[in-house]
């Protein structure tokens, strides 16, 4: 059931994934994208990983993907349909199917040559990763929310029309 | 139990298609969107790492990848804003000429 799980939900996530990079409007574009990122949260799921997953959702699904669909309805951006012809690079497209497919061959050489040991699994419950970060990760924590505020200051100073 | 050298390879797939994705488009959104699946693949990494030596350290790890993903997306977004406001336009192609 769960090995059944895990090859039905990468199968959903893979093909939210093409669809992203292929389809002609940016906001089915960002619907395929944010089904990917559910099928994502089951598989964290099935890893042992579930506050991450939850954290995942919420964040992505959330946050991040209705931000960007914030703009693309509000702003217009690319709303409109993107002709085939202009969608892709033109003769690029070969270049970087072989770029991607070639860098996907070394990646899976490199998986070859290392031996995995068996997989020892892991509950993730949420005290232990709320002490580990408190205690071990108390500066990079610490570190992420500067990060967080500056990306806020960053995004009101850009956005921000220019006063007269 | 769900062999990990098949999370392994399906981070793997995953991120080439985001690198496809970003050689490959030319709206700036989508280019962005790119960003997003390859740093996804990343943190499926990790959280496959995670499980498979036991440690809970790779699930912190995704959720750092998450915080920076969250940061860079605002600025992104408000990069792309700027663009199609000063230059009515969010293609690659139509965007070539800068100041500076």
């Amino acid at each position: 059931m769960e090995t059944f799980l895990f090859y039905f939900f990468s199968a959903v996530a893979l093909i939210g994934a093409t669809f992203v990079i292929t389809v002609s409007r940016p906001i089915r574009a960002l619907l395929a994208l944010i089904a990917a990122m559910f099928a994502l949260a089951v598989i964290y799921i099935l890893l042992g990983a579930a506050f991450v997953a939850m954290v995942h959702l919420i964040v992505y699904a959330g946050a991040v993907l209705v931000l960007f669909l914030f703009v693309i309805m509000l702003q217009g951006i690319g709303a409109r349909d993107i002709p085939a012809r202009a969608r892709f690079a033109g003769g690029f497209l070969a270049l970087s199917t072989f770029v991607g497919t070639s860098f996907f061959a070394g990646l899976i050489f490199i998986l070859g040559t290392v031996p995995l040991p068996p997989a020892k699994g892991v509950e993730g419950p949420v005290e232990t990763i709320g002490s580990l970060l408190f205690q071990n990760y108390l500066l990079p924590f610490e570190l992420t929310s500067i990060l967080l505020l500056l990306g806020v200051f960053a995004a009101i100073a850009l956005a921000k029309k220019d006063e007269p | 139990m769900i062999p990990i050298s098949h999370v392994f390879v399906l981070s793997g797939l995953l991120f080439s298609v985001g690198l496809l994705g970003i050689l490959v488009r030319r709206n700036v959104l989508l280019i962005l969107l790119s960003v997003e699946i390859m740093l996804n693949a990343a943190s499926l990494s990790f959280i496959a790492g995670s499980s498979l030596h036991g440690e809970v350290q790779g699930q912190i790890s995704a959720f750092f990848v998450m915080v920076i993903a969250a940061a860079e997306v605002t600025i992104g977004l408000a990069v792309a804003v700027l663009l199609f406001r000063e230059k009515g336009a969010v293609d690659t192609n139509e965007i070539r000429w800068l100041k500076g």
